[in-house]
């Protein structure tokens, strides 16, 4: 079960902007496996975001691959040798983004239940169903009739990751998911990042919660000028730091 | 001198004002429904990956915006379909005839496209690219999300452009009179060369082209306003 239990596997992966002037991702071969919850540090510009956002392609890389079940998804067919449908790949990684990005014209269970209904073709009964367990288990299922805009931030992004939950993703990637929100909010969306993870979903997060990287993640990047610099486990990265690059950014970020 | 004889001669020819608002009404439902289908497929054109259909489009886009509505409608009447004698003698509703009608239909229907396309355009520029990225990421494919997530998004923040461009249909209609089209217009040509009261007619056709616009406007405001139920708090 050597291979089976690696989700995704990135080889060599290449992103330039200005003609190769800016290299937002240089050469990034990682691994990430089943029921990991690897988290993704680095200064501002590190091309961290410009990684995760690779890995469902929404970011196409100009070299490389990302191999996610078995199939290279940065090839144009399939291993069927047909047209590789990317649909069917994204909607089985599920997003969540620093600005929220809900659908503003739909109500909050049509947030939810647009995807489900829609790609997968379940009933609207059964999706709002689904879509109201979910919600409840965030606690918003007595919003489940408001826009997004009478939610707070923190509950806004509470909905996007139950959203992206609805699909049954085999894993999430968290684009800096509490960059935007004020901080007494940050805390409820954390919780639920860490309900996740002890259910056991396999999660990428991009972000700048140290505490969380620490106490949740079980595997962390550090990636700086679109390098990945040092991987490790939460121990090895903040106790046992090697890359200078690494020791200077905790310093500046640990205090 | 407008006189309230002339307004009672001019009123004793209601029957052709009453086609003409027929006549009116359909030409311009027909050229929104039409002038609509073929700017969203410009649109679509102009922002696709295609280069040539992109450049097709924005020449078509900038042809038109570009050059007299009553050349257009006289190529299109004279040039176009004169030229082919293709159309039948056929009488909507009994009086409107089709040959004069449909190349009135098919030349606001390329006109008003090319504008509308614009305004299309921008609409849906104007959503927050996020929301491509959410709707992609959860697996929607490109028309699903211009469907469900975009376009709906993107006409909310156009309806007043697009009620604007409405309203610029039914008056610029008028000009369809010159190629013998029975709108309001030609009732007030039929009634002017009957009774000698210009005035009286004119004023009469100004309210009527005014009783459709303003209607319009009002109801496609209203649409507004139930769009906008996602903006309040």
């Amino acid at each position: 079960m050597a291979t089976s239990d690696k989700l995704i596997q990135v080889k060599n992966l290449k992103k330039h902007y200005n003609e190769g002037v800016i290299k937002a991702i240089d050469d990034v071969t990682v691994d990430i496996n089943r029921g990991d919850v690897m988290v993704v540090i680095g200064p501002s510009g590190s091309g961290k975001s410009t990684f995760l956002r690779s890995l469902n392609l929404l970011e196409v890389p100009d070299s490389g691959s990302i191999i996610f079940e078995g199939v290279d998804i940065t090839q144009p067919k399939g291993p069927d040798g047909k047209k590789l449908n990317l649909d069917v790949h994204r909607q089985k990684m599920g997003m969540v983004f620093q600005h929220f990005n809900l659908f503003p014209h739909k109500t909050i269970l049509q947030n939810m239940t647009l995807a489900p209904m829609k790609v997968k073709g379940l009933p609207q009964a059964e999706a709002e169903a689904k879509a109201l367990e979910l919600l409840g288990r965030v606690g918003l299922a007595d919003r489940a009739n408001a826009y997004p805009i009478q939610l707070s931030g923190g509950q806004k992004q509470r909905v996007a990751i139950v959203r992206a939950l609805a699909m049954e993703p085999d894993v999430m990637l968290f684009d800096e998911p509490t960059s935007a929100l004020d901080p007494e909010m940050v805390g409820e969306v954390l919780d639920v990042m860490k309900e996740l993870a002890a259910a056991g979903m396999t999660m990428v997060v991009v972000t700048h919660e140290m505490g969380f990287a620490r106490e949740v993640g079980n595997r962390v990047l550090f990636m700086a000028d679109g390098k990945l610099l040092e991987e490790g486990s939460p121990e090895d990265i903040f106790e046992h730091p090697q890359n200078p690059r690494l020791k200077d950014f905790l310093s500046k970020v640990l205090r | 001198m407008l006189t309230s004889k002339g307004f009672e001669a001019a009123f004793s020819y209601w029957q052709l004002f009453l086609q003409g608002v027929v006549c009116t009404v359909s030409l311009s439902a027909l050229t929104v429904v039409l002038g609509f289908i073929l700017a969203l497929l410009l649109a679509v054109c102009r922002m696709g990956r295609a280069r040539l259909l992109r450049i097709l489009a924005a020449a078509y886009v900038e042809l038109f915006r570009a050059t007299p509505m009553i050349v257009q409608v006289f190529i299109i009447y004279y040039v176009v379909f004169n030229g082919v004698k293709v159309l039948p003698g056929v009488k909507l509703f009994g009086f409107i005839r089709f040959d004069r009608f449909f190349p009135a239909v098919v030349a606001l229907a390329l006109n008003s496209g090319a504008y509308l396309s614009e305004i299309i355009r921008s609409g849906i520029q104007s959503v927050d690219g996020g929301q491509t990225e959410a709707a992609r990421s959860l697996g929607l494919n490109a028309v699903q999300t211009m469907r469900f997530v975009v376009l709906p998004q993107a006409i909310k923040n156009i309806l007043p452009a697009i009620a604007n461009e409405f309203v610029t249909i039914i008056k610029e209609s008028a000009i369809c009179y010159t190629i013998g089209v029975q709108d309001i217009m030609s009732a007030v040509n039929a009634v002017k060369g009957a009774t000698y009261r210009t005035g009286e007619a004119l004023i009469i056709a100004t309210v009527l082209y005014f009783c459709l616009t303003y209607p319009t406007s009002k109801i496609i405001e209203h649409f507004e306003r139930k769009m906008r139920r996602g903006d309040i708090r």
